[in-house]
């Protein structure tokens, strides 16, 4: 069963086409990575299907809702990660889980049950009575992770979480997304590349709004002729596909 | 429930800051601590404290648009408010949210000022507590126009507008420093245009008991309030629907 479809989906801005006739499809629990240059649309479409953003045309369900019709139903549905971290810097992480829980309208018996489940999860314990805002930029990522999964999401959308952590929040970042595969759909931006092979069932190549190429790591490899993905990647993206 | 959980992090995050305390609450006490101890020193009456405290109150809510204003464009800047544009939050949860945690801020801080100039010999009376009440029109009006400009402004314009500018034009228009037929002319006619000296006669009638001199400087008050309620709500959404 798909938990994404996507049709026809077009964003313009005056004269810009930020998502240009946008068509797939993307399957319950699967890790779903967008990759693209600056400006191919990947935040834009995510902007879309989270509904922040209404669409010029056409249309997307997410789990059988319609983002342009019902955007509230799918508000409760999905969990957003944004590109920046974006967490409550004078509310401690303990209490910024609780304000998501709150915003999710989740009780507060069961907000304490979920608070501790999440802080188990991404291994929050230590830092729970400080502050978010005096937070290592690795601990705010992993805060902003945990903070969109706490309405317990079909979907979760993650716009570049790793952007500008160090090699080792990253890998630790990974881990942790790696645990949540299967259990959600979840759709990844990012400009790693070898963070979109080592973590994504299949990947969507964009550019100028468009999807250039759509498939598992080995497929696009083998689609470009290269044997490195990132080889790969730029020659679908300038168009020297094999 | 939605919107009582996001109160309670605007009032959180107002009051943990450490600039927003001493500034808020601080910095009015000083002024009349500062203006006093003048005031006893000079044989002419410049800064009596019946006439500066209620004036003080009102020039102290010019800090609630700074911090209304201040947390909605970090908000904005920091990707917390796209987040939670994201969840089930409606445009009212976010307008009251914002807003109402912080009318017990203004009203916590008339009552700080008042109980300064009662220290410095304010006569206690029962018409204190109605000043403290009487600050409301006022103070719904700056708070609006924090949430006007947090939806407008970034951080950066957010202090120069609402830190510089408006505590000064709260604080020269108003009349709290000196009487405005003193200066008159075009000033004192473009004093009583605005909002601020209005706000003060009214906090000074009231607290003099001369509860029928409040109009009609009560209705500009309200008036004012009013247009820049129905402005801030739509400023807000224009900013909540380009996101």
């Amino acid at each position: 069963m798909n938990a994404i479809e996507i049709k026809k989906l077009t964003k313009k801005y005056k004269d810009v086409t930020a998502v240009d006739g946008l068509e797939l499809s993307v399957r319950q629990g699967e890790l779903f990575a967008l990759l693209g240059v600056n400006g191919a649309g990947k935040t834009t479409t995510i902007k879309m299907l989270s509904c922040l953003t209404a669409p010029t045309s056409g249309e997307a369900h997410l789990g059988g809702k319609s983002i342009v019709s019902q955007p509230n139903e799918v508000k409760r549905i999905i969990g957003v990660s944004p590109q920046e971290t974006a967490v409550a810097p004078n509310l401690t992480v303990k209490e910024n889980l609780e304000l998501m829980c709150g915003v999710h309208g989740i009780s507060k018996e069961k907000t304490c049950e979920r608070v501790q489940e999440l802080c188990e999860e991404f291994e929050l314990q230590e830092v729970m009575t400080r502050k978010a805002g005096k937070l290592s930029g690795g601990w705010q990522r992993r805060l902003s992770i945990a903070m969109a999964l706490t309405g317990d999401p079909e979907i979760l959308f993650l716009d570049e979480p790793t952007l500008g952590l160090d090699v080792i929040a990253r890998s630790e970042l990974w881990d942790t997304v790696r645990t949540l595969k299967g259990k959600k759909t979840i759709i990844l931006t990012t400009h790693y590349m070898e963070e979109a092979e080592a973590l994504s069932d299949r990947i969507g190549i964009m550019r100028g709004g468009r999807l250039l190429a759509l498939g598992t790591a080995q497929e696009l490899k083998a689609l470009a002729g290269k044997e490195k993905f990132e080889d790969a990647f730029v020659a679908i993206v300038k168009g020297e596909r094999k | 429930m939605k919107m009582l959980t996001f109160s309670s992090r605007t009032a959180k995050e107002i009051l943990r800051d450490p600039v927003n305390l001493g500034f808020g609450l601080g910095f009015p006490v000083v002024l009349i601590l500062l203006l006093s101890a003048i005031q006893a020193n000079v044989p002419v009456s410049l800064f009596e404290i019946e006439k500066l405290a209620p004036g003080m109150t009102i020039f102290g809510l010019s800090f609630m648009t700074l911090f209304s204003a201040t947390l909605i464009a970090k908000d904005r800047e920091s990707a917390l408010l796209q987040r939670l544009y994201t969840t089930p939050l409606t445009a009212a949860d976010f307008i009251f949210g914002y807003t109402l945690p912080i009318l017990p801020i203004a009203l916590a801080q008339a009552v700080v000022c008042f109980i300064t100039a009662l220290i410095l010999g304010m006569e206690i009376t029962i018409n204190v507590l109605w000043a403290v009440l009487a600050i409301i029109p006022a103070a719904v009006f700056f708070i609006a126009l924090g949430l006007l400009c947090g939806s407008v402004f970034n951080v950066k314009q957010v202090g120069g507008m609402c830190g510089a500018l408006l505590t000064n034009l709260t604080a020269w228009l108003s009349g709290i420093w000196f009487d405005l037929d003193l200066v008159g002319g075009a000033f004192k006619k473009v004093a009583e245009l605005l909002p601020f000296c209005h706000a003060v006669k009214v906090e000074q009638a009231v607290c003099a008991g001369q509860f029928g001199d409040i109009w009609p400087d009560l209705a500009w008050v309200i008036a004012y309030a009013a247009v820049a309620v129905i402005f801030s709500v739509v400023l807000f959404l224009r900013q909540m629907k380009r996101q």
